[in-house]
């Protein structure tokens, strides 16, 4: 399959990236590992006049630790997150999910920044981004801005980007002591995509019980989204309310439904599936 | 537009369109068959080449992103005409019955024992798991590439 022809740029600057997508009027796309833009392209549900290749832009490739979080920069693949022992130490659940991204040939060349910036209902990447209350750079014409991870998921494929910024850096606040995280994934079989996967932060306090718990859902909805039931149903409860809690998961959510799986299927795998991962990790919060 | 890279160790120079596949670069360009096109949607991995070390889909790839890579595919594996030890396992173990996939699990198997030279089967089966065989050969698979990781960390089966 090929796609529709286009013209294809590789700035090496920021600031050039940024003037050829405004000068395109709406009409290029960004390219990165490709992973998602290309197969769209291929069956022609994208038509874009020019790609602009953003690999060869330096300073986008970095992950970094320190005393506020953890900083990736939007061209990190998911294979150099699922390697590196500094994010494995900072947010399990970030490593564990970008581990679990399509298979070992698409985590080489997937990239985290992509993976948000495209938005598919079941990619991995943005319940992490959820879960953690993440927030991402994005660099326009008149500068940087700051979105919040619960402001930038819009709707199916849509995010708050605007058509002429680019998404720079994804961070990642230090986790609160005693906070345990963990992510949960029911994949499909051949493309490793998400029928269902959750994000789980809990956070105890000094009585042990759930001081607070964060969980976002990839999946099962247009987007990814905070489940935001549960984690009222576990503030200030034990290892007790996670069944019961966990049974709000898909509540008020517009179910996908397609060949993979009814939306009554997800809607249980949401529930099965956001057990698990808080029974991970509240057992690593208490650990 | 103008790209180079350097495949199988060889520089290549040609004028190609944006959208020209770096899998169809690779077969219709340069005329090496042996990478293959199955699904032509990153799914089943008989397109799997090495690109700058690591494994990737070349169905997926712009064969203008790979502009001045260094790519390896498998004809390039072998060595003075001796089969590489991925090779060899596969033809030891019967690691292969129609072989389509087989040039793609190969490759993928090149990064996997690069990264990790003594796998477990749960390793092994979950570093495969983007190149499906439609023989449904997986637990020759398996001992193939359990029999290449003996040969190259010199522990002889």
């Amino acid at each position: 399959m090929y796609p529709a022809k286009f013209d294809y740029v590789a700035p090496s600057s920021l600031d050039e990236a940024l003037r050829l997508l405004s000068e395109s009027g709406g009409e290029a796309k960004l390219i990165a590992g490709g992973h998602s833009l290309l197969p769209m392209m291929k069956l022609r549900l994208a038509q874009p006049a020019t790609l602009i290749d953003i690999r060869k832009i330096p300073g986008l490739n970095e992950i970094r630790v320190d005393a506020g979080g953890l900083t990736i920069g939007a061209l990190v693949t998911q294979a150099q997150i699922a390697s590196s022992p500094e994010v494995a130490r900072a947010l399990p659940m970030l490593s564990e999910a970008a581990e679990k991204v399509g298979d070992l040939q698409v985590r080489n060349k997937g990239t985290i920044g992509g993976s948000l910036a495209h938005s598919d209902p079941a990619g991995d990447l943005p319940a992490v981004f959820l879960a953690a209350d993440g927030e991402v750079i994005a660099r326009g014409a008149s500068g940087e801005r700051t979105i919040r991870a619960t402001d930038f998921f819009v709707d199916i494929l849509t995010t708050a980007l605007e058509e002429n910024e680019i998404l720079t850096q994804i961070r990642f606040p230090a986790l609160a002591p005693r906070t345990g995280t963990a992510y949960a994934k029911f994949d499909h079989p051949a493309s490793h995509y998400a029928l269902t996967g959750v994000a789980a932060a809990v956070t105890v306090g000094d009585g042990g019980s759930i001081h607070q718990a964060r969980v976002a859902v990839t999946g099962v909805g247009v987007k990814a989204y905070r489940a935001e039931g549960v984690e009222q149903a576990l503030t200030g409860r034990g290892g007790d309310a996670l069944q019961a809690a966990a049974e709000r998961a898909a509540d008020g959510v517009d179910c996908n439904d397609d060949i993979h799986a009814s939306a009554e299927y997800r809607a249980h795998l949401a529930r099965v599936f956001t057990r698990r991962a808080l029974a991970t990790a509240l057992e690593r919060a208490q650990a | 537009m103008k790209i180079s890279m350097t495949v199988n160790g060889k520089q290549y120079e040609h004028d190609v369109e944006p959208r020209l596949l770096l899998v169809h670069y690779i077969r219709d360009v340069l005329q090496l068959t042996g990478t293959h096109v199955g699904c032509d949607t990153s799914q089943c991995g008989a397109c799997t080449v090495i690109m700058d070390g690591a494994a990737v889909k070349a169905c997926t790839i712009l064969a203008v992103q790979a502009d001045a890579a260094q790519i390896e595919t498998i004809e390039g594996l072998a060595t003075n005409g001796e089969l590489h030890p991925i090779q060899r396992g596969f033809w030891e173990e019967h690691g292969l019955q129609c072989g389509f996939c087989t040039p793609g699990m190969i490759m993928t198997t090149v990064d996997l024992l690069k990264n990790n030279p003594a796998p477990s089967e749960e390793e092994i089966r979950k570093g495969i798991e983007g190149n499906l065989c439609r023989c449904t050969g997986y637990q020759n698979i398996v001992k193939a590439i359990q029999y290449a990781a003996r040969e190259m960390s010199g522990t002889r089966a």
